[in-house]
């Protein structure tokens, strides 16, 4: 039956070629910490890759309850945290793994960098790895202000304003991320809107990138 | 390395990657390269990649549940004391943005000149470093560079907490998602329920609404006391303070001030000065103050 229907769709769709070529690439041995315990730092990509999807999966949860207004922001947190079954086990994913993908990315950068495996030709691969980069540090900063809580509310204040200081660009840059006169209710759903639509759709488009450049171009031979 | 590999073949790669020097169609080719005991990625890699998943993930589960995310008291942007601070892996930037030649007149340093030249050359590292050596013992600017940079991020990194943490010492505070759950906990143990922030408690209406010394108290203390008599921020309300206070220690906190009260005393010092007659109607009004005359 599903045999059938697979091949059904493969007919028309000439769809084997695609999964294969995730299947059947080769993992070298170098890279595989099964022949060699070093290797493990080729691992950090796919863990900061797994991180990633545990903080879309919980994020997407926690947008289930979370209202992005300044009144009842901090409210349906606190109601999340506290009333929702398994709500604080959610958030504690969301709010940890924001840590852990930031450190997981480090290393991977890291072994990126040392290993040199950033020369050619995957030059192109780390300058879109260095915008991912960015955008998870976009992601930390305006995932911070969504509990509205006094932490959230100063760390923002205090990020726009040094945004502000930025020459020429600065009085843009805090209109684009304010909204308004000050850090309020025009900042929470702006940044909301931020941290839920736009950063996390560049970021997809960025991860897309960088695996078709991985599955183009091989992971970078032994040292 | 691949390259004594490259005269043998008969297709040419492009570096030591897949991608042939030409057209291709996108016909996963073997990784005859690196001779070895490589294996297919599916099933026999990503099982063991999965694995590998399970403990972290675990790990990561245990953390969770053991550390509740924090969550401290609900945003009041008319709070001046809150000492404000980022997440840990912006520390470095802020830390960075507190020396004297960073900051103030110098700031554009600060903000795009250091951390411009840092982040820009990492950036464009592949373009800056563009020898075939890829061994970091062989590169040895690009890797002292590097080194360096790690070296200063996790200095300014702890300098930034050190600071926080002796502000917080020195102001005796203790941070808000803390005391937040040790007051929690407290109310378990008394079996009581959990406060609740985001509730404002029922204040008691406004009792005898008309008499003439309303009309001193909406010029002189509504501006803070709130316009509905309810408080702002850290300012306590003026409804029910007849529960709270007698009619002479009014007067008294009225008189001297009391903290962020300002003294309206005569001869306390204070921007605006009431007589003791108009004093003594305020308070007299504020202690009829009281849930319990409804
Ligand atoms: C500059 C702002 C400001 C003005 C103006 C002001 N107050 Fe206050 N008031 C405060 C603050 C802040 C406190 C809390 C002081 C403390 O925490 O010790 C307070 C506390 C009080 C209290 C004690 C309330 C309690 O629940 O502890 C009373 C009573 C009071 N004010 C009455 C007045 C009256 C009457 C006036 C007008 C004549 C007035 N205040 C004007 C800021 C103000
Ligand atoms: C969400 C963040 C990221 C994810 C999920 C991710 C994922 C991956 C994965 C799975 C690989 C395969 C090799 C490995 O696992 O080590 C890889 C390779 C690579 N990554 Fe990333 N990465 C991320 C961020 C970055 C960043 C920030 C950089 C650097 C600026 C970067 C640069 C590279 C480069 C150049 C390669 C090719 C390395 C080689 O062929 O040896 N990546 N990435």
């Amino acid at each position: 039956m599903f045999k059938t229907v697979y091949n059904w769709i493969d007919e028309r769709l000439d769809i084997t070629p695609m999964w294969r070529d995730v299947a059947d690439h080769e993992v070298p041995e170098h890279v595989n910490p099964a022949h060699h315990f070093s290797a493990f730092v080729y691992c950090f990509g796919g863990l900061t890759f797994f991180i990633t999807v545990i903080q879309i999966l919980s994020g997407m949860f926690l947008t289930m309850y979370y209202v992005p207004d300044i009144i009842n922001a901090y409210a349906s947190v606190d109601y999340l945290q506290h009333k929702v079954a398994f709500g604080g086990i959610v958030r504690g994913m969301h709010h940890w793994g924001a840590s852990l993908v930031i450190v997981m990315m480090f290393l991977h950068t890291l072994r990126v960098f040392f290993t040199g495996s950033y020369k050619a030709p995957r030059e192109m691969n780390w300058v879109v790895g260095m915008l991912i980069f960015f955008i998870m540090l976009g992601l930390g900063f305006t995932g911070y202000l969504l509990p509205w809580d006094n932490k959230a509310y100063y760390a923002t204040k205090v990020g726009i304003q040094i945004a502000e200081s930025v020459p020429y660009l600065g009085p843009y840059i805090q209109e684009l991320l304010q909204g308004g006169e000050v850090v309020g209710a025009q900042t929470l759903t702006r940044f909301f809107a931020i941290h839920v639509f736009f950063l996390p759709g560049a970021l997809l488009a960025m991860l897309g990138a960088h695996f078709l450049m991985i599955r183009r171009q091989g992971i970078s031979g032994p040292l | 390395m691949s390259e004594s590999y490259k005269a043998k073949e008969r297709v040419v790669y492009v570096g030591d990657s897949r991608v042939r020097k030409g057209n291709m169609p996108n016909v996963p080719a073997d990784y005859t390269s690196y001779p070895g005991k490589s294996e297919a990625f599916i099933p026999n890699f990503l099982l063991k990649e999965w694995m590998v998943g399970c403990v972290v993930l675990v790990g990561f589960l245990v953390l969770t549940i053991t550390h509740p995310a924090p969550l401290g008291y609900p945003a009041d942007p008319t709070n001046g004391a809150f000492i404000p601070m980022p997440d840990w892996y912006f520390l470095f930037i802020y830390q960075l943005l507190k020396y004297p030649y960073l900051s103030e007149n110098y700031v554009v340093l600060g903000t795009i000149g250091i951390p411009g030249i840092a982040f820009g050359a990492l950036l464009l590292a592949p373009f800056l470093d563009t020898g075939k050596e890829r061994r970091f013992y062989r590169r040895p600017i690009a890797s002292s560079l590097m080194i360096l940079s790690l070296i200063a991020c996790v200095y300014l990194t702890k300098v930034s907490w050190d600071h926080y943490t002796h502000e917080l010492e020195k102001t005796n505070t203790i941070p808000e998602h803390i005391e937040r759950e040790e007051k929690a906990r407290e109310a378990a143990m008394a079996g009581q329920e959990r406060p609740n922030y985001t509730k404002q408690p029922e204040l008691p209406a406004v009792v005898d609404a008309g008499d003439p010394a309303t009309s001193i108290i909406q010029a002189q203390c509504l501006s803070c006391h709130g316009t509905e008599y309810e408080g702002r921020g850290n300012i306590p309300p003026l409804r029910g303070v007849g529960d709270k206070y007698s009619k002479e220690e009014i007067a008294e906190i009225v008189t001297n001030g009391r903290g962020g009260m300002p003294a309206f005393g005569e001869g306390k010092g204070g921007n605006v000065e009431l007589s003791a007659e108009e004093i003594d109607q305020v308070s007299t009004w504020l202690a009829k103050q009281k849930a319990a005359a409804e």
